[in-house]
């Protein structure tokens, strides 16, 4: 395991947001209301679809936004009206923002220039950059002579050689195809760890911020969904919007009949429990953990559903079931054919699906907005 | 299709079509006089104005000052003149242009602005100069504005002053619009990239602004020195005889003199200056700006 869960207990608070707000032209509001802090050494994630605001929220904390309330607080000094410049941050921008009339070497050590540091420190500072991203030998190319990953690399050297308190990324890796894209976020992390910078990343693809991030905040217009490890915003996700947002999800409109039984369009289900008896709840479900069975077993929250289409993705085997209360999706891997149990349905075939009730995450959320509930 | 698949006769016939039009135009109206001004230059004025030979560099001899009656450095110190007065033409227009260019490019109603700085094209170039006559003349605007306050009237026309001033009014959308051009595209992420990185108001526009509307300013010094160098009817106008340039020169070897051999001399001095300051422009300007604008 490349880094172990961290939990942020006991940690020094180095990026504070209290209720920070931000309105664009008087009528678009960007920012509504949003709290947080990042601590220190933490790999923090801003997950959202665009528009969502997490693009606004990095701008404030780099200083090139200024909120219309709140408070931004970084390495507790409180940051209204310090300018970019006096900032202990640095950004990696979209689309890199390389200075394209200086060398790769001028542009990472303009920072250190801009600090007026002798020009043997920025020698030597520029170099070790240049190793720490593995640049080596292209000190004296122009931006426009680099490939896409040599410049995202010279951009994270000119930010780092700074070593600011907080590295602020905005989508560093979306300009870049996928197989570059998966070696660069192996290599931030490494530089992460290594460094021991708080990184706050902007991302809208929900893998990327599970694979790279110690802690996720997912954000939906102007404000925060939910905050927390990739696993509890995978696992237990706390609206339909994170359920759907991250990965894929089955979601089910149900109302409690007693504490841990529901009534849904699938028919009655069992669920863990702690249920208000009369009260709305939305169920989800992952595919992966639907189960399907060729004959009834004995085991709790049948659905009686047929293969409607199966999409094969290679390592797995999507099927999308018509059942009693709409569809369901349900993902089983594409296993070992010789392993006792292992089965492929047809098409139009008739399949027991069980959805288990350790599997059904209770949203406290009565409607489900999200296209494609099983509404009661 | 790809381009290789296309026979030779075809391409020969394409290019014909999309360069050949220029390039008679150009062979016909600009290399051929050019090439008859040369031998022009070193011809001989004959009676009424003639050119007859034999073949001579006195031309050239009189121009640097070789003159039959000694040494007489007359047309070089006019040369010299007209450079320094190019030269400050240009960095007053800039100095004007600049800035407007960029409050212009960065305004919400930029092509209400915009049309503000081309709309005189629309009004004959002599007329807008002969109105500057009547701006500053013994009784003109400025005198009676002074006048109006109980000021001492101003020798405003003919002057140096004057023909300063109505050339940078006539050359300033030539730097403003390349200019202008430059700052639309700007990436303002650079600027910010650059704040990000420590630098304040000025630096932030040192490094990461100005170096990005270098090929606008380029286009725009060369657009305004290289016709304020060659300019007679402006000093001729608004210097009333009194102020003469280079242009002027060349202007009345043609005209008045009649001695077109010493003014296709002159011409191509000038010429051979105008190319010189162009290439040692191409040297400090940086070859990127050169590139961008041709």
């Amino acid at each position: 395991m490349l880094k172990p869960p961290k939990r942020p207990e006991n940690r020094t608070a180095v990026v504070e947001l209290e209720g920070v707000r931000k309105v664009f032209d008087g009528e678009t509001v960007a920012l509504d209301g949003v709290s947080l802090t990042v601590y220190e050494g933490e790999f923090f994630s801003l997950l959202g679809p665009s528009g969502c605001g997490k693009t606004t929220l990095l701008r404030i904390l780099g200083g090139f936004e200024v909120p219309d309330a709140g408070h931004v607080r970084i390495a507790g000094q409180d940051m209204k009206n310090v300018p970019p410049f006096r900032r202990p941050v640095n950004t990696v921008f979209q689309n890199y923002a390389l200075f394209p009339h200086m060398t790769v070497f001028d542009n990472i050590a303009f920072g250190l220039r801009m600090r007026r540091l002798p020009a043997e420190t920025v020698r030597k500072k520029v170099a070790w950059a240049i190793e720490l991203v593995q640049i080596q030998g292209l000190e004296r190319r122009r931006p426009h002579e680099l490939s896409g990953g040599q410049k995202q690399r010279v951009a994270l050297a000119r930010a780092l050689v700074n070593e600011p308190k907080v590295l602020l990324l905005d989508e560093p890796l979306g300009a870049l195809d996928l197989k570059l894209r998966k070696q660069l976020q192996i290599e931030l992390m490494r530089l992460q760890m290594e460094l021991k910078i708080t990184f706050v990343y902007v991302t809208h693809d929900q893998e990327e911020a599970l694979v790279m991030s110690d802690r996720i905040a997912v954000m939906r217009s102007g404000r925060l969904e939910q905050v927390g490890l990739p696993e509890e915003l995978y696992e237990r996700p706390k609206t339909a919007f994170v359920a759907r947002f991250l990965g894929r999800s089955n979601l089910i409109e149900a109302r409690a009949t007693a504490p841990d039984r529901v009534e849904t369009p699938h028919g009655p289900l069992r669920v863990r429990g702690g249920l208000v008896p009369g009260r709305r709840y939305l169920l989800s479900i992952r595919p992966e953990k639907v189960r399907l069975a060729r004959t009834p077993w004995n085991r709790p929250n049948a659905v009686i559903a047929r293969v409607h289409d199966i999409v094969y993705t290679g390592a797995e085997n999507q099927y999308i079931l018509e059942a009693p209360g709409g569809e369901l999706v349900a993902y089983t891997l594409n296993a070992d054919i010789s392993e006792p149990g292992y089965e492929e349905y047809d098409y139009g075939e008739k399949v027991y699906v069980y959805l288990p009730p350790e599997n059904l995450v209770v949203i406290d959320e009565p409607i489900g907005n999200e296209p494609g509930t099983a509404t009661l | 299709m790809n381009r290789s698949a296309t026979s030779p006769a075809r391409r020969l016939f394409e290019l014909l079509l999309t360069v050949g039009p220029g390039a008679l135009w150009l062979v016909v109206f600009m290399l051929v006089p050019a090439l008859l001004m040369l031998e022009a230059s070193f011809l001989q004025r004959g009676p009424y104005g003639r050119l007859v030979g034999p073949y001579t560099v006195a031309n050239y001899l009189r121009f640097f000052g070789f003159t039959p009656e000694g040494y007489d450095p007359l047309y070089l110190a006019i040369l010299w003149r007209s450079a320094v007065f190019a030269v400050g033409v240009t960095v007053i227009t800039l100095l004007l242009g600049y800035p407007l260019a960029f409050a212009i490019a960065t305004s919400r109603r930029k092509e209400a602005l915009l049309l503000l700085v081309v709309l005189p094209f629309w009004t004959n170039f002599l007329i807008r100069i002969y109105a500057w006559i009547v701006i500053f003349q013994r009784h003109g605007v400025v005198n009676a504005l002074l006048g109006a306050f109980g000021l001492e009237p101003l020798h405003l026309y003919p002057s140096w002053f004057a023909v300063y001033v109505a050339t940078v009014y006539t050359y300033l959308p030539f730097l403003v619009l390349p200019v202008y051009t430059a700052v639309e595209r700007i990436d303002w992420t650079l600027l910010e990239a650059a704040q990000d990185l420590g630098a304040g108001r000025i630096r932030g526009f040192l490094h990461a602004v100005l170096p990005q509307t270098l090929p606008g300013i380029v286009a725009g010094v060369l657009l305004v020195f290289i016709p304020a160098l060659g300019t007679f009817v402006i000093s001729d106008l608004l210097g009333a005889g009194r102020v003469v340039l280079i242009g002027n020169v060349i202007q009345q070897q043609f005209g008045v003199v009649r001695d077109w051999a010493f003014g296709s001399a002159a011409a191509y001095v000038l010429m051979a200056l105008v190319l010189l300051g162009l290439w040692g422009y191409a040297r400090v300007a940086g070859e990127e700006g050169l590139d961008r604008l041709v």
